[in-house]
């Protein structure tokens, strides 16, 4: 265990003569123990030395204490850190518990053996239950146990009763240490023993060092990013997504975990009618946002439709099929896959690059999960630079224009938002076209918790929504004969009654509960 | 013949120097087998050196320095919201649902319980025929979960809310291993596994027909958990072991992409910071360190002198700019993945926190802990 090392570093430096814990005589009742000291000075050393809360030091020494670094004078039984007057001594470094030796029952049998010839009765339930167990164990050797404990016993007499309290209690700490009673943590126990390779398959063979060596000569070789480039990438996650973060920014109208208030989850439920701004925004951020969460890709869906070539979204949806569906249908979705969308002549050919094609077609002939990767990832980076760009520049994907909820703060109090810091209003940089004023406009908060209000579009967006001003160039790309731009005609809502209740709701035998892709529901039906 | 061996392995450990005339002779045999084993480990360690030079020079900016440019982090609150108290002894393991409130959880006494997290209900529970059930997984739909231990194998059981049909009669039985289970994760679907072991391997695995996919060898020692990158391609996952090593798979080829050797101790917990660009990692030596990917470099530790026991379980916020960490000491940390600094340290548990999870949507976090219970922090 690294941390017992650690412990003993401290426990050394709190030692230190110059730096460590001040230590003098603490009386206990009429004794004098020589270098001890309190609770008190325990728990302070720690804030000083390593700059923490009191709460942090006391939790610190308690753990100190309990691996029986440190043990109590007064009340030796428990190994309680108490931030008081009570007197504390270091643990002798024979008792150590990182000195491997293991406590061994003749050990332990001695110790209870000395315990009860001291005193009658002075063994504890658990103590006592131990002691007949052990003398039922190794009886053969009892006469050798109490024949110590009775030396161990005489030689202390010789001592004073400082020393003598001294032992005992060091003697007490370890073997709280090594036998806690019954319902203390043992703070010995590590769980399942690790390290087990050696006897199973890896050896650090001539094998082992050839891989390392290959896979060294590999690393030399592969292109590095400088740090303050990538670094540079950490600041501009963080700023876009930090007011996408609940536990940083909150959530309106509040944290469900913390008043108790689902409206949060129905508002941003996988197939809520209507996205919130910031989950619209989200869909900006990068391609895979907008693909992967169930109501982009509906509206992803719906744009490529328009654009005539929702092809491109299914066939990226068979390739995952295949790539994450099970072994025994790799042949059957293969097939499938090469009928729909590459023979020539099929009804939803995607257009893919010839080089591309012809790999894909050679490998078909020998069909495993990962056959499609190739055209997958062409399609995917051509959606990509279509979605995406849509997104970014603000337009169309059609639905998200439509003035999403914006929910308003709830009524109660600030800190029911969830946000984990009180901010000042001074410290919020104003976030473009989403001012907090913009909270307070638009759309009314929803009526009662349970239901999902509905959503009165403003007459102007309408209108921009519906026109689209597609790239020809682009079109061409995306569907082998190009044609003339088509003015949308006016949405209307053609996605089911919201579903969205105030818990979510309970899987379904058959798998997704939440319907993806309208497609997805048309190719089951085909089945 | 045992001396021969005894002299070999004496030879290795290059403990004797000399050896008497009898054992010359054989002894001389074996030297050239050693020779060219030493030789070999020479040459992977001066190679290893060689690479951290090369890692070095592309290294012009600390984390910190970079990050002065950010707001610094507030006073900051979070609280034990929900105590979930049902198991009968440790919890080893969660995971999260996709539907962003149930959570699956195991325990060394075999029990695997299903928990609306949100009413602390449970929902479903099944027992386990070993003990220390230190893996557990939700699968992404939701309808079934996986989980495993000291029986060495990976389990598949559906959830089904018939009352009269017993979970455990349609379990499956999908990996197997040599070696305890440490970790599993679903992929994209129900139907495929990635398990890492304590013999040392992870492997991928076709749920329905128990068939091993593909096998990554490459750890030196028990492997302790694993994570699936969040990419856009989707294709790598990292996995962290007692070997100190953080290595970073190809899940297409089952070869070792990357590998990160900086920690002193076992890594227990491998988690990928959201942007897939870099994973934070929580070992025994009580540091959590940030290694980005295409630097190739670990960036960032997160370490403070008072903190002296392991990090057991690590994640990120949403936005991964906290890194939540539970440590053997009884604590969860929060820190500042970009200052580099510690915002919080939360008390509450009264054992060890062994697991920690981030809400899918971001809006709460999830501890189990030694002491029998798990709680839910917002």
């Amino acid at each position: 265990m690294p941390c017992l090392g650690k412990m003993e570093r401290m426990i050394v430096s709190m030692q230190d003569p110059d730096m460590g814990i001040k230590m003098r005589n603490q009386r206990l009742l009429i004794t004098v123990i020589p270098h001890a000291m309190t609770g008190n000075d325990i728990v302070e050393w720690l804030i000083q030395k390593y700059g923490i809360s009191e709460e942090e030091s006391l939790h610190l020494g308690n753990l100190i204490v309990r691996h029986g670094y440190i043990y109590p004078l007064r009340d030796p039984r428990s190994l309680v850190l108490r931030a008081d007057e009570s007197p504390y001594r270091f643990q002798t470094p024979y008792f150590w518990t990182s000195t491997k030796w293991p406590a061994t029952e003749l050990d332990y049998a001695i110790y209870l053996a000395k315990k009860n010839i001291r005193k009658q009765g002075e063994l504890i339930e658990h103590e006592k239950d131990n002691y007949n167990l052990l003398h039922k164990r190794i009886n053969h050797t009892w006469d050798f146990v109490v024949m110590q404990a009775r030396e161990q016993l005489r030689a202390a007499k010789q001592r004073r009763k400082g020393d003598r309290i001294v032992i005992d209690c060091q003697e007490q700490a370890y073997w709280l240490v090594n036998r806690p009673p019954p319902g203390a943590p043992n703070v010995l126990e590590q769980g399942p023993e690790r390290r087990n390779c050696h006897t199973t398959r890896v050896q650090l063979n001539m094998d082992y060092y050839k891989r390392e060596i290959e896979y060294c000569r590999k690393a030399m070789a592969r292109t590095r990013v400088k740090s303050s480039i990538c670094l540079e990438g950490y600041l501009k996650f963080n700023e876009q997504y930090v007011p996408h973060d609940p536990i940083m920014s909150g959530c309106l109208p509040s944290n469900p975990w913390i008043t108790d208030d689902t409206t949060y989850w129905a508002m941003n439920a996988p197939t809520v009618t209507t996205p919130t701004k910031l989950r619209v925004e989200r869909w900006g951020f990068n391609f895979s946002e907008l693909l992967m969460d169930p109501l982009g890709r509906t509206q992803l869906l719906e744009f490529l439709k328009k654009e005539f070539s929702a092809e491109n979204l299914s066939f990226w949806e068979a390739c995952e099929e295949l790539r994450y569906g099970e072994q025994s249908h790799i042949n059957e979705i293969v097939d499938s896959i090469y009928q729909q969308f590459l023979a020539p002549g099929a009804t939803r050919w995607v257009n893919i690059d010839s080089k591309t094609m012809e790999r894909t077609l050679e490998g078909i002939k020998t069909p495993h999960r990962y056959v499609m990767d190739d055209a997958q990832m062409h399609i995917y980076m051509l959606m990509k630079k279509v979605g995406t760009g849509r997104a970014v520049r603000g337009r169309s994907l059609g639905l998200t224009l439509r003035s999403p909820r914006t929910p308003t703060r709830a009524s109660s109090s600030r800190s029911s938002t969830g946000t984990c810091w009180p901010r000042p209003s001074s410290l919020r940089k104003p976030r473009s076209g989403c001012s907090p004023s913009c909270a307070s406009s638009g759309t009314p908060a929803p009526a009662r918790p349970c239901s999902c209000p509905p959503v009165t579009p403003r007459p102007r967006e309408r209108r921009r929504a519906g026109v689209l001003q597609p790239c020809p160039r682009r079109r061409a790309r995306l569907c082998p004969s190009t044609l003339p731009a088509v003015a949308l005609k006016e949405r209307s809502h053609t996605s089911p009654a919201d579903p969205t209740h105030c818990s979510q709701p309970l899987p379904t035998p058959r798998g997704s509960w939440h319907p993806a892709c309208p497609m997805e529901q048309t190719q089951h039906r085909q089945k | 013949m045992p001396w021969e061996t005894e002299s070999k392995a004496l030879l290795k450990s290059r403990k004797i120097t000399s050896f008497p005339h009898s054992a010359c002779k054989m002894a001389t045999e074996g030297l050239h087998e050693n020779e060219t084993l030493a030789s070999l480990k020479n040459e992977a360690e001066s190679l290893k050196g060689k690479l951290e030079e090369e890692r070095a020079k592309l290294h012009d900016v600390e984390l910190h320095q970079v990050a002065e440019r950010v707001e610094a982090l507030g006073q900051f609150v979070m609280k034990t919201r929900r105590t979930l108290k049902g198991h009968g002894n440790k919890v080893l393991c969660m995971d999260w649902c996709k539907d962003k409130r149930r959570i699956v959880s195991s325990s060394q006494d075999g029990k695997v319980i299903v928990w609306d997290s949100f009413t602390t209900n449970k929902e479903h529970a099944v027992t386990m025929p070993c003990t220390w059930v230190m893996a557990c997984a939700y699968a992404p739909s939701g309808c079934a979960i996986a989980c495993g231990g000291l029986d060495n194998k990976c389990s598949v059981y559906p959830l089904t809310f018939d009352k009269n049909e017993n979970m455990a009669a349609k379990k499956k039985s999908v990996a197997m291993h040599t070696n305890y289970l440490s970790a599993c994760s679903f992929t994209n679907s129900d139907m495929q596994i990635l398990t890492a072991s304590g013999d040392g391997t992870c492997a991928l695995w076709d749920v329905e027909s128990g068939q091993l996919l593909q096998s990554f060898h490459g750890h030196g020692a028990d492997v302790l958990c694993l994570d699936l990158a969040p990419s856009e391609t989707g294709n790598t996952f990292v996995s962290g072991g007692c070997d100190k090593k953080a290595m970073v798979w190809d899940m297409r080829s089952g070869q070792c992409i990357q590998s990160f050797e900086t920690h002193d101790s076992d890594i227990n917990s491998v988690r990928y910071y959201p942007s897939g660009d870099a994973f934070a990692s929580g070992s025994d030596d009580a540091t959590c360190r940030l290694y980005d990917l295409r630097a190739d470099r670990e960036v960032a530790i997160y370490s403070k002198e008072s903190i002296i026991f392991g990090a057991s379980s690590v994640d990120f916020s949403l936005s991964g700019r906290l890194l939540f960490a539970g440590y053997n000491d009884y604590t969860i940390n929060v820190w500042d993945v970009l200052k580099g600094s510690r915002v919080s340290i939360l008390f509450g548990h009264e054992n060890r926190v062994s697991t920690l999870r981030v809400s899918p949507d971001g809006t709460a976090f999830c501890s189990g802990s030694w002491d029998h219970t798990l709680r839910i922090w917002a």
